[in-house]
């Protein structure tokens, strides 16, 4: 029987407390905070993440396909698995595949990657699912939504989490909506998108599971129940029939915000964290319909950091305006402090593809030098095209120099710029710090590598890989 | 490898006003600080045979040059190594002339930055486009101090400080360059409460964005005294490049750079220099950023390894002291009109040979160093030059040489 073998999560450091909406413009915002993608983040970067704390758990041995899902995806045209699975550092032979446009395409990859893997097509894939919606300034999604991503591995080598079984209903409603000219999402009237969206559809699809396991309410330890907001979770476990104080897993609105197509995924993988042998769990996700699964838990899954490693680390977001403009809904002084335009080629990034997205450095065979860029002679003893290419962002470093440079052009100043010595063959490595108080830059600093947006040069989305001071 | 001591020998300089010129084009700068030096040497545009330009961006091909002084069918070459590139223009016309093929011939630099719109250089992104995306001149220089304040276990204030006595210096003696950028002195407290361009190094720590041109006249060293009583002899010109990047070399300590001691030891080889700090009389290098005035002090030799501070401390780099260093104010007063630099550094040295320095004069200065250091940073020229004629074997060794006997 196919099910879950390892799970991932990637939450961005930045939180911004909901006060600061109310505020902003006089009312609301709501309860908590909400998790807001820094300026260099966006849908990839959180996806890419998310995979590779999976794979720091699992590895990449035995996996075959990777899928990826989102509302939000940073290309119109061009794969985002492609990307995942290249930054992942997988092979051309990977399987990919983009899921979209609805926030319940997190669970429609799930059930696709379940079906590959009962067809025996595919031994294992990896699906991940990222989302960075914007609501409209002023509305409630808005201080709402949170930006996070979600990745589970599914295998059917006794997999720490079975899936019993599934349902899967489709509804068309224009409840929660954006045209292909939209930034923002749209909503109907909320008493109808709840009661006729929402409510309608989890309750169609959990009867139907339930009634089609013969399995009542007060056998499941835990019911995993997406919800659009904090409010309407409360109301739907309960009538589902679950006790919300022992039964519900917390919805994380209040700490990281509903992450929109990442959001059951996300859920579920805090509700696997803890999760023991012969828990019985309710998964149900929503968006166009409803998806259900029925899990059966073996053991925890293989897991790094997942949901509860990167909730605890974090940092205040300053400003509401900061996170306007980190989105670039409030544009800023294009002009300060350099007036240099970010450049680019298709070209080069895709010869420089080994070192940029997958941060590969050379290791020469010869002497071990290991170089970043890759070195066709190595440096100490000019043995020619004799080096094994090995990642370097699995291992932390040690900050060898660095600076806070105010001129250096981003949203955030001071850039830390530096120069990353990596515990990996000791290979150096330019990059930047990111998520940091930059003050506690220093010679000597420990840090682990996280991959990033660097500038939008030649018209497409270009990343590479920056430095932050490791957790704890 | 040879030698150029005493083969070639510059009869004539100029140097525009340095500053943000904003009056004036890239050929009006070109047209000041040539005919100074065609006055200079008591030439006229028709003897000059052969010209150089360095600029790292301004102009492609010298055909500026050419356009500006109407220089007609003659060879014009840019040339381009980084900041270097003033002193390769001058490196190359001098040995054009040592080759035999030429007898008098021009090097000019220059750079024009204020017509780009930004305050800082601008030449930020480094030389890949998303790996060093935020690369700047700065953040560059900024690893040396970090770097060297971390391994010889400086406290972060104290670095500052001692930083901070260089810019003082060389504000002071730029305060005596008429044709600096900036002519005011300053004093330590207003450098350490300036703000912050990238961590250690201050508003006063970085030179500025400046507009300017120089420019020398170089002729076959036989025939100098036919121009001047007082022609300045090329003594030794070593130029070195390092092998990758400071930021990604395996193993690079950043306490300094062997481009400046493997350029010194060229140039000190040619002119038979091995006690530097007592031979060479002054010298004018390339104070980018304090910290590389610091490190440079050590990688020539001024210094031993660790004891720039020590140094810096006891004043041996002031007007006054041991070896004055930057006796014009050195790019912190005038600026880094790029390609320029590398010969408003020699003009500097050849005025001291001459005496005519005015109120910054160095007494008996006989030998002098002008360097360049440029990128990430990666290259760096020495010249030393003398005003000692050249002994008979050699002066007529470069006469069988040359064409005109």
């Amino acid at each position: 029987m196919s099910g879950i073998t390892a799970i991932g999560a990637y939450i961005p450091m930045y939180r911004l407390p909901r006060q600061a909406f109310a505020q902003a413009w006089g009312s609301g915002g709501g309860a908590g905070e909400r998790a807001v993608g820094n300026h260099d983040e966006d849908t990839m970067t959180l996806a890419v993440n998310a995979t590779v704390d999976l794979l720091n758990a699992h590895g990449r041995e035995g996996i075959d396909a990777v899928y990826f899902a989102s509302t939000t995806a940073s290309y119109r045209e061009k794969m985002s698995a492609a990307l995942v699975a290249a930054a992942a550092d997988f092979p051309a032979t990977v399987r990919t595949m983009d899921f979209g446009n609805s926030v319940r395409s997190g669970t429609n990859a799930l059930m696709a990657a379940l079906d590959a893997v009962n067809a025996g097509s595919a031994r294992n894939v990896l699906v991940v699912a990222s989302d960075m919606r914007r609501g409209y300034p002023k509305s409630d999604q808005e201080s709402t939504f949170g930006d996070a991503a979600a990745a589970v591995l599914v295998g059917n080598a006794t997999p720490a989490v079975e899936v019993i079984d599934r349902v899967s209903l489709s509804n068309e409603l224009a409840d929660v909506w954006r045209r292909d000219s939209d930034q923002f999402v749209r909503t109907w009237e909320d008493r109808f998108v709840i009661q006729h969206g929402y409510e309608e559809w989890v309750k169609k699809a959990t009867k139907a599971l339930l009634d089609k396991t013969k399995v009542t309410p007060a056998q499941i330890t835990k019911a995993v129940v997406y919800t659009p907001d904090a409010r309407s979770h409360q109301g739907m476990v309960r009538t589902l029939g679950f006790d919300p104080a022992k039964q519900a897993q917390d919805p994380m609105i209040a700490n990281v915000g509903n992450s929109g197509a990442a959001h059951a995924l996300l859920m579920l993988v805090a509700a696997l964290e803890e999760a023991k042998h012969g828990d019985k769990i309710l998964f149900v996700s929503y968006g166009d319909g409803a998806d259900a699964f029925l899990l059966q838990v073996n053991a925890t899954p293989k897991k790094a950091k997942a949901v509860s490693g990167h909730l605890k680390s974090k940092r205040t977001l300053a400003s509401y305006d900061k996170m306007l403009a980190f989105r670039g809904t409030l544009v800023t002084n294009p002009e300060a402090p350099l007036r240099v335009e970010p450049w680019a080629a298709s070209t080069t990034s895709w010869r420089d593809q080994a070192e940029t997205l997958r941060l590969h450095a050379g290791k020469c065979n010869q002497c071990g030098t290991t170089h970043h860029p890759i070195q066709r002679i190595c440096y100490t003893c000019r043995s020619k095209d004799d080096f094994t290419e090995v990642r370097l962002y699995d291992k932390p470093g040690t900050m060898f120099s660095f600076t806070r440079d105010n001129l250096a052009g981003t949203l955030e100043p001071p850039v830390v710029n530096c120069i990353i010595e990596s515990d990996e063959g000791k290979c150096r490595v330019f990059t930047t710090g990111t998520d940091m108080d930059a003050m506690l830059a220093k010679v000597g600093l420990r840090v682990e590598f996280t991959f990033r947006k660097m500038h939008e040069g030649a018209g497409f989305h270009n990343y590479y890989w920056k430095v932050r001071p490791i957790a704890g | 490898m040879g030698t150029i001591k005493d083969k070639v020998a510059i009869i004539g300089m100029g140097c525009s006003k340095f500053g943000e010129r904003w009056d004036a084009s890239p050929e009006d700068m070109i047209v000041e600080a040539v005919y100074e030096a065609y006055e200079d040497a008591g030439v006229k545009p028709d003897d000059i045979e052969a010209a150089w330009l360095g600029t790292l961006r301004s102009w492609e091909s010298g055909s500026i040059v050419a356009d500006a002084l109407k220089l007609k069918n003659i060879p014009v070459t840019r040339v381009e190594n980084w900041c270097a590139s003033g002193h390769e223009s001058l490196r190359n016309a001098a040995f054009g002339v040592a080759s035999g093929m030429y007898d008098i011939v021009l090097a000019v630099g220059f750079e024009k930055l204020k017509d780009t719109g930004f305050g800082g250089l601008g030449v930020g992104r480094g030389t890949n486009p998303v790996l060093q995306a935020r690369a700047t001149a700065p953040t560059y220089f900024s690893f040396i101090a970090n770097r060297y304040f971390a391994h010889y276990g400086i406290p972060e204030d104290e670095g500052k400080k001692l930083l901070a006595q260089i810019a003082v210096k060389n504000h002071y003696n730029g305060s005596m360059s008429p044709k600096a950028h900036f002519q005011k002195p300053i004093t330590i407290e207003q450098v350490l409460k300036a703000p912050i361009i990238a961590w250690p190094l201050g508003l006063f720590d970085c030179c500025p964005t400046t507009d300017g041109a120089a420019c020398a006249i170089i002729c076959r060293a036989d025939i100098a005294r036919k121009f001047r009583q007082d022609p300045i002899y090329v003594k030794g010109i070593g130029l070195s490049m390092d092998s990758m990047l400071p930021m990604v070399r395996p193993g690079f300590d950043y306490l300094g750079f062997d481009a400046n001691r493997m350029a010194a030891r060229q140039a000190y080889e040619q002119v038979g220099i091995s006690t530097p700090r007592k031979e060479i009389d002054l010298a004018s290098v390339h104070d980018c950023f304090t910290i590389t005035e610091m490190v440079i002090y050590e990688d020539f030799g001024f210094s031993k390894p660790g004891h720039a501070p020590d140094d810096i401390r006891a004043g041996t780099y002031t007007l006054e002291g041991e070896l004055p260093v930057n006796t014009d104010g050195g790019l912190k007063a005038f600026g880094h009109p790029v390609g320029a630099s590398g010969l408003r550094t020699t003009y500097e040295i050849y005025k001291q040979l001459q005496g005519k320095a005015g109120p910054r004069q160095v007494k008996n200065a006989e030998l002098g160093l002008a360097h360049t250091l440029g990128g990430p940073p990666q290259v760096a020229c020495v010249t030393i030059l003398g005003n000692a004629a050249p002994t008979p074997t050699i002066s007529s060794s470069v006469a069988t040489t040359g064409k005109r006997q």
